[in-house]
């Protein structure tokens, strides 16, 4: 009988036990059944690692201004006030269709060219129930070169002003402050720079992001041309810089090889010599707006 | 083992039982939202995702916000205050443990005051929010209102985004709890 007791006093305890048991302990047990997937965010601060794009859409109902300035190069001179006098822009507007889907519009004074293009957030980085270990973005453009107008070469045709673009765009963020990509793109121009000139341009898109301060990180960008004709005279695409984020803006400083902002441009045809001094100052800003609620 | 024992086996199991469960309920889908009051802009969130347990008949209370299901107006903010103010990556959660005290379990509304430890942004207090605990129908309901000050916590506000942060915040939380079987 008394071991009868004892069970059942005992059977009482643990019962009681569990009672004074951490009920955290219980909560979390709970959500690890449950399975949550925990979406990876701010990969990249910008729609731009610097030059190119990164993996970032804007979110539905987002509308982001994009103000993109290269300067001339720094060793032009102290006549050209080290290029300060020269500039190269482009003007952006980028909307959120939908928190995965980008349209974009814009404008650059590199061959006067107008550019559209839709980008496409195909997986996301996550961990928990669904783990993922990369974000990856398809991103497509065409752009149309207005320069030189048709009177003044009349060699030009519309289907000569056309270039289109396809890229991939895979990122990861390693851990909160360290973030890599790479984006294979390629770029087909309608009309060359020569005859030697090849229209499509194969290029690997190298870029990083490391987080210096909440608000500060440091981005590098490198665009390597698998096919390049040696005899063109075109070099790979570097970018460093920096990443100021406050609030709604986002302002990127750096300094480039390339001058402009468009695909055609600092994929397939820079010119100038990182190494060799053709360095060229510029920055990003971008303002972001919210053009109505999210829900 | 003798009849005798097995049936005072069964019976005590099931008074214990009883005692373990029948007066601790959960909720999966608690609500809170907060409130920063600032100069330049108002900033709301809400979050849905957050999860409960409460023992009725000791107060023992815990629950649980994933800080990454709190969504905002703007998606920006969102992404700011997920990114730079709370660390979401290295804190994901928010908890409470605590002990619910003065409230009586027959049904109706009661006031309540629950004492124990907060944990935001990996900062660890002790505190006391006072609130209402309802039973009806079974069910339980929760409900406090309470000041969190960013400072204790470690949320530091960007200098160049002071303004539009309210230094401290108002926190409301409610539970919907149903009886919790395992």
């Amino acid at each position: 009988m008394t071991k009868t007791l004892l069970t059942v006093a005992l059977a009482l305890l643990s019962t009681l036990a569990f009672a004074q048991e951490d009920l955290m302990k219980l909560l979390d047990e709970e959500e690890a059944k449950k399975g949550k997937t925990e979406y990876i965010s701010s990969t990249f601060k910008g729609t731009r690692v610097i030059l190119g794009h990164s993996t970032k859409t804007r979110k539905k109902k987002e509308l982001e201004f994009l103000i993109s300035h290269r300067f001339g190069r720094l060793n032009s001179g102290a006549h050209e006030f080290f290029g300060l006098d020269d500039a190269f822009i482009r003007l952006g507007l980028e909307y959120g269709v939908t928190d995965d889907l980008n349209i974009g519009l814009g404008r650059s004074s590199f061959d006067k060219t107008f550019d559209g293009f839709i980008k496409y957030k195909l997986l996301k980085q996550s961990k928990g129930a669904r783990n993922m270990p990369v974000s990856v973005a398809g991103f497509t453009s065409l752009a149309v070169r207005s320069s030189p107008r048709q009177e003044d070469d009349p060699s030009f045709d519309f289907d000569d002003r056309l270039t289109y673009s396809y890229q991939l765009i895979i990122a990861r963020k390693f851990n909160p402050n360290l973030s890599l990509q790479v984006a294979p793109i390629f770029v087909r121009r309608n009309r060359v720079l020569n005859r030697l000139d090849e229209r499509g341009i194969f290029a690997i898109g190298f870029a990083g992001r490391q987080k210096l301060t909440k608000s500060l990180a440091f981005n590098v960008e490198y665009y390597y041309q698998v096919n390049a004709v040696e005899a063109v005279g075109t070099h790979n695409s570097l970018a460093i810089g920096l990443d100021i984020e406050t609030g709604g803006h986002v302002f990127q400083l750096h300094f480039t090889n390339s001058t402009m902002t468009v695909e055609r441009a600092f994929v397939a045809e820079t010119f100038d010599d990182f190494f060799n001094g053709d360095i060229h100052f510029g920055f990003n800003i971008s303002r972001t707006f919210q053009l109505g609620s999210k829900k | 083992m003798k009849r005798s024992t097995f049936c005072l086996l069964i019976l005590a199991s099931m008074v214990s039982l009883n005692f373990a469960y029948a007066q601790t309920y959960k909720s999966e889908s608690g609500k809170i939202t907060f409130f920063s009051d600032a100069a330049i802009e108002d900033i709301a969130a809400e979050n849905t995702g957050a999860t409960s347990i409460f023992n009725a008949d000791n107060g023992e209370i815990v629950f649980s916000v994933p800080i990454t299901s709190f969504d905002f107006d703007k998606s920006l903010m969102k992404e700011h205050f997920n990114e730079k103010y709370m660390d979401s990556e290295k804190h994901p959660k928010s908890t409470f443990s605590g002990k619910l005290t003065g409230y009586t379990k027959e049904d109706g509304v009661h006031k309540a005051k629950a004492t124990g430890k907060l944990l935001i942004h990996g900062v660890t207090r002790d505190v006391t929010m006072e609130g209402t605990v309802e039973f009806k129908n079974g069910k339980a309901f929760l409900a406090s209102t309470f000041m969190v000050k960013l400072e204790d916590y470690k949320v530091k506000i960007p200098r160049l985004l002071w303004q539009n942060i309210a230094e401290e915040v108002e926190v409301k939380v409610n539970f919907e709890y149903k009886p919790y079987a395992q």
